[in-house]
């Protein structure tokens, strides 16, 4: 075989095998297996397989959910699978400060596990934001979230 | 060199990127959510998407290689893979100086990053390869079949925020995106877009240049003489 007939046979072999792994990856459905984050009704409905191993729960927080209490440093707080009214929802107790953007509506995955008293406790809070950026709105002020935290910061406290 | 390659590409790509950035740091308004944060925007998301430009033109030249050898396109994608890992790295690291005050870590192991972190590691591994095969000729076709292989993270990385869960947002579009900071975000794409043409045509001729002093001259090499000569060194001693 001449090398370049042989070159030209090492590609299309090479882009066989880069085919087959990529179209694997795709439409193999690896993703039921490696998910990155359960939602809460994912979890609950699990069984016995969501205590006690490290997990992880993604969801939003439930509105009017957030509790901090600045003397023992502990947040509870409500995932809920989406943003409406009775969504299925896990409590969760984190004990480390939260990321600036941590509001009510926000997304989040915590990393932690889960115990048969229904609470999640939590050893990382992670944020998600979307894919949308916005200037302020009139009389905005972005670091207000920040404010917001403060203020129930306060409010744990009284 | 020509003149324009030499001077021209990187006063314009310069220009073009501190125009980009000045708009994306004085003339755009803040996130309404991450305040300045959010500006890093303009650093982070140039980078990535040349590093992606980079590592398409390696695939590319990987597979014109094998249909039809020649050093220049050996050359043009020994620059390539690591002009695209300099940039990828560099993207990153600007990734996670970013994640740490929006999610809160610098680092998780989601889709996207850890995709992102398998790419880094296939093409150091292929510069690596490419250090250790003595024989230009096998270098640049064994390198070949590693580049096309290797490829296949490429469009696993653009996907994995649309294919599977992850802390990464997918991306984002002009319509989700205030114009301002569109408008900012493509100037800034398009100096990092010049200033790669420009790293890559440098690396390209210096690579081409050793392609061929190879070819020409294989005892040449201070490689193959230390090779040889650090060998019967040992022996002796």
């Amino acid at each position: 075989m001449s090398p370049v007939a042989r070159n030209r046979l090492i590609a299309l072999g090479a882009l066989l095998v880069a085919g087959a792994g990529l179209g694997f990856v795709a439409f193999g459905n690896i993703g039921e297996n490696l998910v990155y984050y359960w939602s809460p009704s994912e979890m609950l409905g699990q069984g016995d397989k969501a205590y006690s191993a490290t997990i992880r729960l993604g969801g939003v927080v439930e509105a009017g959910s957030i509790q901090w209490n600045a003397e023992h440093t502990t947040l509870q707080f409500r995932v809920a699978d989406d943003v409406k009214e009775g969504a299925p929802s896990v409590l969760v107790r984190a004990t480390e400060t939260p990321p600036q953007m941590f509001r009510d509506k926000i997304g989040v995955v915590v990393e932690g596990t889960y115990d048969k008293s229904g609470v999640f406790s939590s050893n990382r809070l992670m944020v998600n934001h979307s894919n949308e950026y916005r200037a302020p709105k009139e009389g905005e002020d972005p670091r207000q979230w920040q404010e917001t935290l403060s203020d129930a910061t306060a409010m744990g406290a009284k | 060199m020509g003149k324009f390659i030499k001077w021209g590409l990187p006063a314009l790509a310069l220009v073009v990127l501190a125009a980009g950035w000045w708009l994306g740091l004085a003339w755009a308004p803040p996130d309404r959510e991450m305040g300045d944060v959010q500006r890093i925007m303009y650093v982070h998301v140039p980078l990535q998407w040349v590093a992606m430009v980079a590592m398409a033109i390696n695939f590319v030249v990987a597979i014109s290689y094998l249909m039809k050898a020649s050093w220049k396109l050996d050359a043009a994608a020994e620059a390539s893979a690591e002009i695209g890992l300099v940039l990828g790295t560099a993207g990153m690291i600007t990734g996670a100086i970013w994640g740490r005050p929006t999610w809160g870590v610098y680092w998780s192991w989601d889709p996207r990053l850890t995709s992102q972190a398998i790419m880094l590691v296939t093409y150091t591994g292929y510069l690596v390869l490419r250090r250790f095969v003595e024989d230009p000729e096998k270098r640049a076709t064994w390198s070949s079949v590693v580049a096309i292989i290797g490829a296949i993270n490429l469009p696993i990385v653009w996907f994995s925020v649309r294919w599977w869960r992850s802390l990464h947002q997918v991306q984002s579009t002009p319509k989700t995106v205030d114009p301002e900071m569109t408008l900012a975000l493509r100037v800034s794409a398009f100096g990092m877009l010049f200033l790669t043409i420009w790293f890559l045509m440098l690396r390209y001729r210096q690579a081409l240049a050793e392609r061929q002093a190879e070819v020409a001259l294989p005892d040449a090499l201070p490689s193959d003489l230390a090779a040889a000569g650090g060998a019967n060194s040992t022996r002796v001693a």
